[in-house]
This record gives structure tokens, sequence and C-alpha cells, in this order.
């Protein structure tokens, strides 16, 4: 694998650290008038999640760390894995609980993300921006409700658990931000 | 901030000069790392380095007697870019015939309240030495080397890879620490003139004559920013040649480029300079503080990511 000197540091590169493979969020130069030059990095750990600082003596150089990000369908989770296939080359992966993690709850079959690979093997899951899920369960809304204040929770058919406005129904399509977790509109089949 | 900087100076009667930005001989400062261009001057296409900065033309100045002098000038540095840092920055240096260190850290202090009060409300000044700074934020002594100690302050102050990075090296476990603790823990809005800096860190400043173990260099910081540095200058051109030879030799056993001593000014040595003392201030920091800004970048018209 290539190696990076730190002048080629910058957001997005991702790097070995302990072991682990990590992408630089921010780099920052930092260097006495007359001494030592050093570059001081923010950077997250891809496996954890965690982001933590680390400094470098400016001109060192690191491994760089084979990851890849790759749009693939959702197939199907058999309870232990959740497989995922690469449209075009019908390639199939499955990532464990750990690399799918909080995206289980909006996965839905052949929906589309973002795979991160590393060394080739899934290492997390980016569900796409935007989901359209069917309402399993909700409160029954009562005449007169209308579009202002309040709202209920709804449970969806991937599992996950948003707010919604009142007039909402059990089985009809909504719109949702994964990032945020919240309701977007209603969807017309 | 130009003009108000020549007034200042014409008021004490100090002389404005202008030297040489391409120059035969460049400072050994391993740390440094300069431009370096060719002169088509047939039959030879000599090697001229863009200055680092204009301490050693300036220098011959004093020795061929000028008296106090000052300049405002472009200064050069090759690879340092950043938040703090454009390769090329425009910088203020001045040198004040018969000053001991204290008069001139006294004047820095005077031209920076009188450049930032248009800005903001005055601001107090700080003279502590580096020790007791240093002592204050950590509790480590920078003069004496425990290596045992330094390790476990980095490792309790999230600093891991402090160990691995430094060493048995102790300046460059002092400029870690000084550079990722020290300095975020100044106070803001304050004038921070830090003097007696370990004689491992002295440069081209002579040593204290008390105590061997600190040098007659100070630094100004503001918000925790370093902003300039001075020296009670080094006048014993044979001192001055050694520490040339030593830093030449450093840039050799680590893979730097080579370079020529500046043997004109070693010249200008022998022959004699005034006891002076000199000091440098990165304008375009400066302006960053008078302004309240983020990156150098916002000062610059044109910063380097988009020349």
């Amino acid at each position: 694998m290539a190696t990076f000197s730190t002048n080629e540091f910058k957001g997005g590169l991702k790097i070995m650290l302990d072991n682990d493979p990590c992408s630089i969020i921010e780099n920052e130069f930092v260097k006495p008038g007359k001494g030592q030059a050093f570059n001081r990095v923010r950077i997250r750990n891809l496996k954890t999640g965690r982001v933590i600082e680390r400094t470098f003596k400016s001109g060192d150089t690191v491994e760089g760390a084979d990851v890849v990000d790759k749009e693939m369908q959702y197939l199907y989770s058999d309870g232990e894995f959740w497989h995922f296939m690469v449209p075009d080359t019908f390639e199939q992966y499955q990532a464990d609980k750990n690399a799918v993690s909080d995206a289980i709850k909006w996965l839905k079959e052949q929906d589309v993300c973002t795979m991160t690979l590393w060394n080739d093997s899934p290492l997390s899951v980016t569900p796409p921006n935007f989901v359209e899920l069917t309402i399993t369960e909700t409160d029954p809304g009562l005449k007169g409700d209308t579009s202002g204040g309040g709202g209920k929770p709804a449970t969806l058919e991937s599992g996950a658990v948003v707010r919604v406005p009142l007039f909402v129904q059990i089985g009809e399509v909504i719109k949702v931000d994964t990032r945020t977790g919240e309701y977007v509109s209603r969807v017309k089949e | 901030m130009l003009a108000a900087i020549r007034r200042f100076f014409e008021a004490r009667d100090v002389l404005e000069v202008e030297t040489p930005l391409l120059c035969p001989a460049t400072g050994t400062d391993p740390q440094l790392d300069f431009f370096s261009s060719q002169f088509n001057s047939p039959p030879n296409r000599p090697t001229l380095f863009l200055q680092t900065s204009p301490e050693f033309a300036m220098k011959r100045l004093l020795a061929a007697g000028s008296g106090s002098i000052y300049q405002v000038c472009k200064a050069f540095r090759n690879g340092e870019a950043g938040r703090y840092h454009n390769p090329e920055f425009t910088i203020l240096e001045w040198y004040r015939v018969g000053y001991d260190l204290r008069q001139l850290m006294a004047e820095v202090a005077e031209l920076l309240q009188q450049l930032l009060q248009s800005f903001s409300a005055e601001l107090p000044t700080k003279q502590i030495s580096y020790q007791q700074l240093f002592l204050d934020s950590t509790g480590l002594d920078p003069l004496i080397f425990c290596v045992s100690d330094y390790q476990t302050y980095a490792v309790a102050n999230s600093l891991p890879e402090a160990n691995e990075l430094c060493g048995n090296d102790h300046a460059l476990w002092l400029d870690f620490i000084f550079s990722h603790r020290v300095q975020q823990m100044m106070d803001k809005d304050t004038i921070y003139l830090l003097h007696g800096y370990p004689a491992i860190q002295s440069s081209l400043a002579r040593l204290n004559v008390d105590d061997s173990r600190i040098s007659e260099r100070f630094e100004v910081f503001i918000n925790g920013v370093e902003l300039g540095n001075g020296f009670y200058e080094l006048a014993d051109p044979l001192e001055q040649e050694a520490r040339f030879d030593q830093e030449i030799a450093y840039r050799l056993s680590h893979g730097l480029p080579g370079v020529a001593k500046d043997d004109a000014f070693l010249q200008a040595l022998k022959f004699g300079l005034p006891d002076c003392s000199g000091v440098a201030i990165g304008l375009d920091r400066l302006l960053m503080i008078a302004l309240g800004s983020a990156s150098i970048s916002d000062v610059l018209a044109f910063p380097v990511a988009r020349v």
C-alpha cells in the first residue's frame, strides 16, 4: 500500500493508525518559528467511529489505508449477516452487525447504500440520505388533526421509529432523512 | 498599519532600510527550508536563495555603522503553509544599537499597543520567563531534562504519541509540549513577552552570562499565536561560525539540503557588530489578531493556495 508524507495530508485521506484504518478530518500545520514543524491531525477511526487528535513530525510518512466507498444494493439479512451486491458486477458482500451498526434500522431490500470497504471487506454501511418506508404501526389519527403542532411516534417496516404528524396513518409510505432521523413528507403511491 | 509602523520609527529616529530578497547564502537553521533559484550570469549560473529573513544583510549594515535600523519586507519559507503559515509573508525586523533585551521588549510592547489600539481595547502586557510559564502551565521544568517526567506529563495530557515522536531529544520535547499545550493555555487578549529561552533553542542569541542554560532570546505571543522573536545579538564571529558548522553538520546527517555559510556576514561580524538587540514580527499574523481572523489566508489578497 502507498505511503503518504505529512505534506500530502488533507481532509478525507485514509491512513493506517495503530493498525486501524482512519480518515483524516482536519490537518493543522504547527511550527514554532525556531523549531520543529508538526502536523496536528484530527482523525476518525473508521472501525470505531471515534475521533482522536494525533501529532506527526512534518516530513514523516504513514501507511495509507486501502479504504474505498462502493455503491451497493441491499439484498437481505439472514439474521447474522447483511448481504449486499454491487449492481454492475453482481459481486456480493456480507457485512456483520458491527459494520452495519446504526444503518440497520433504515435498510430496505433493494435500496442502494454506500459500503465502505477496507482491504475489500465491509467496514461500514451508510444508508441513502433519504429512504421511503411504509408505516407498520402508529396510533390512529383523529378527525380534525392537521399538520400543525404535536406529532406521534410511528414504527416503520425497517424497524426505525420516527416522529410523524398526527394525520399520517398505518400503511402509508413516508420519506425520512436518515442523517437526522426526521420525517420529511408522505409519498404518493 | 504600515503607515503607523513608519510613524513609530520615524519618531524614534530609526532608519528604514531595504536589503536584497535574493541572497547568495542563507540561514543554516535546519528547521527552515528555503527557496532557491538559478541566476543566469554567464559563464556561471550561481544559486541565489530567497531570504528566510533579512537578518544577515541587516547585521552587515549594523557592522558598517548604520546605527538603529528597521525594515518591512517579504520573507520566504519553503514548505510552510497552514492556518498560521504562508510560504511568503511580511516581516517587520528592527535592530536597536545599544539596547539590551529588556529595553527592546519594552519597545515591542509599545509598538504592539500602538498598532492594535485602533482595533481593540488596550491589551495588558505580561513579561514572564519561558521557564516560569512552562512550570506554571505544565509543572515541568524546561531547563532540566527528565525524560520520564516529560513522558508522564504527555500521557496524562492525552499526547500518547509524544514519546515515540520526541525520544531523547530535549529541544523536540520542549517544542512539542510548548506548541501543543503551553501556547493554548496563555491568557487571551494579552501581550506575552516570553524571555530566557533555553540555550538549546538559542539560535542567533547570546547566552546569559549568569546562567548558561538560558539564552538572551524572547518571543512575543498574543492569544497563543507566536508573533515574533528577538535576540540580544550574538556578535562573536567564532561562536557564530561554530553554530553554523553545527547546524550544517546536522543538515548533512539528516539528509537536508546543504547550505554554505554566509561569509560576507561572518566577515562583518569579524569587523565588529555593535552591541545591539533585534526582533522580527510577522505582520500578517499581527493583522490576523487585529481583525480576529481565524486563518492567515483571510488577511492575504492571494494566499498560496490561490496565487
